[in-house]
């Protein structure tokens, strides 16, 4: 599933869209980022609450195919303006993670 | 090649805004000397999280990255504080970073653990109110 079939579901909102037709290899969760560092797999998909600068870095270092922002976490506009820039996929979720992730495992994740 | 590369970056210590940005550049200087890419990922993690640290712990540093025939070279160096304890910030889970650098996402103790754990061979020379200086390399095999 690519990113813009992805966000084509009403659970999730798009907030910034660079390059919708990156394939999703699968979904990881995680708030610390030396965690998610560690962990995150090229493509996946990264649910999170972290909406502070720094997680752009982490998306384009671990090349994650889009950030879910859950819980409604707003991402303030200067960042949406970096991730433009970074051509990194932002959506939200209004849901927790783990409500966001069990939509996403419907989806087949 | 025959000749060893070198890259130098400056890493802010004041701005959390550009932190990571040094990482980022180097990943794509890799990819375009078509570096394997799973050895661009080693050095990729090992390289944010020293940056990271220069700009949580020592106001910023310089981050030197060698490429030759047989491997990446990373040097981290600043002037900050220096670490007090090397063996106890090695322990996975221990850190002195404050709530404010926790509320956003660091702090979790896993910053030089997962240095070691990426890099072939790793270094850290520290003085009390001098500084730090991380070497760590990467190996193609």
């Amino acid at each position: 599933m690519t990113v813009n079939e992805l966000s084509n579901n009403d659970f999730l909102t798009p907030v910034v869209i660079c390059d919708a037709g990156v394939e999703i290899s699968g979904v990881y969760i995680g708030d610390l980022l030396s965690w998610v560092m560690n962990t995150l797999q090229e493509g996946q998909l990264w649910v999170t609450i972290m909406s502070n600068i720094n997680i752009l870095a982490v998306a384009s270092l671990k090349e994650a195919s889009a950030i879910i922002l859950a819980e409604g976490v707003k991402l303030p506009e200067d960042i949406q303006e970096t991730a433009k820039a970074k051509g990194i996929n932002v959506l939200s979720s209004t849901m927790p993670a783990y409500e966001t992730a069990k939509k996403l495992s419907m989806l087949g994740f | 090649m025959s000749e060893e590369l070198k890259f130098t970056y400056n890493v802010d210590g004041e701005d959390f805004n550009s932190a990571g940005q040094a990482s980022v550049s180097v990943k794509k200087n890799l990819r375009q000397l078509g570096i394997d890419p799973e050895i661009i990922r080693k050095v990729s993690i090992a390289m944010y999280e020293g940056e990271i640290n220069m700009v949580i712990h020592a106001h910023g540093g310089t981050a030197d990255v060698f490429v030759d025939d047989e491997k990446i070279g990373i040097v981290l160096s600043d002037k900050g504080p220096g670490i007090a304890d090397i063996s106890k910030a090695m322990q996975e889970g221990y850190s002195t970073a404050t709530d404010t650098v926790r509320a956003l996402g660091f702090g979790a103790g896993m910053g030089l653990p997962n240095m070691k754990r990426y890099t072939d061979y790793m270094n850290i020379e520290s003085q009390i109110g001098e500084g730090t200086t991380i070497t760590m390399h990467v190996k193609y095999q």
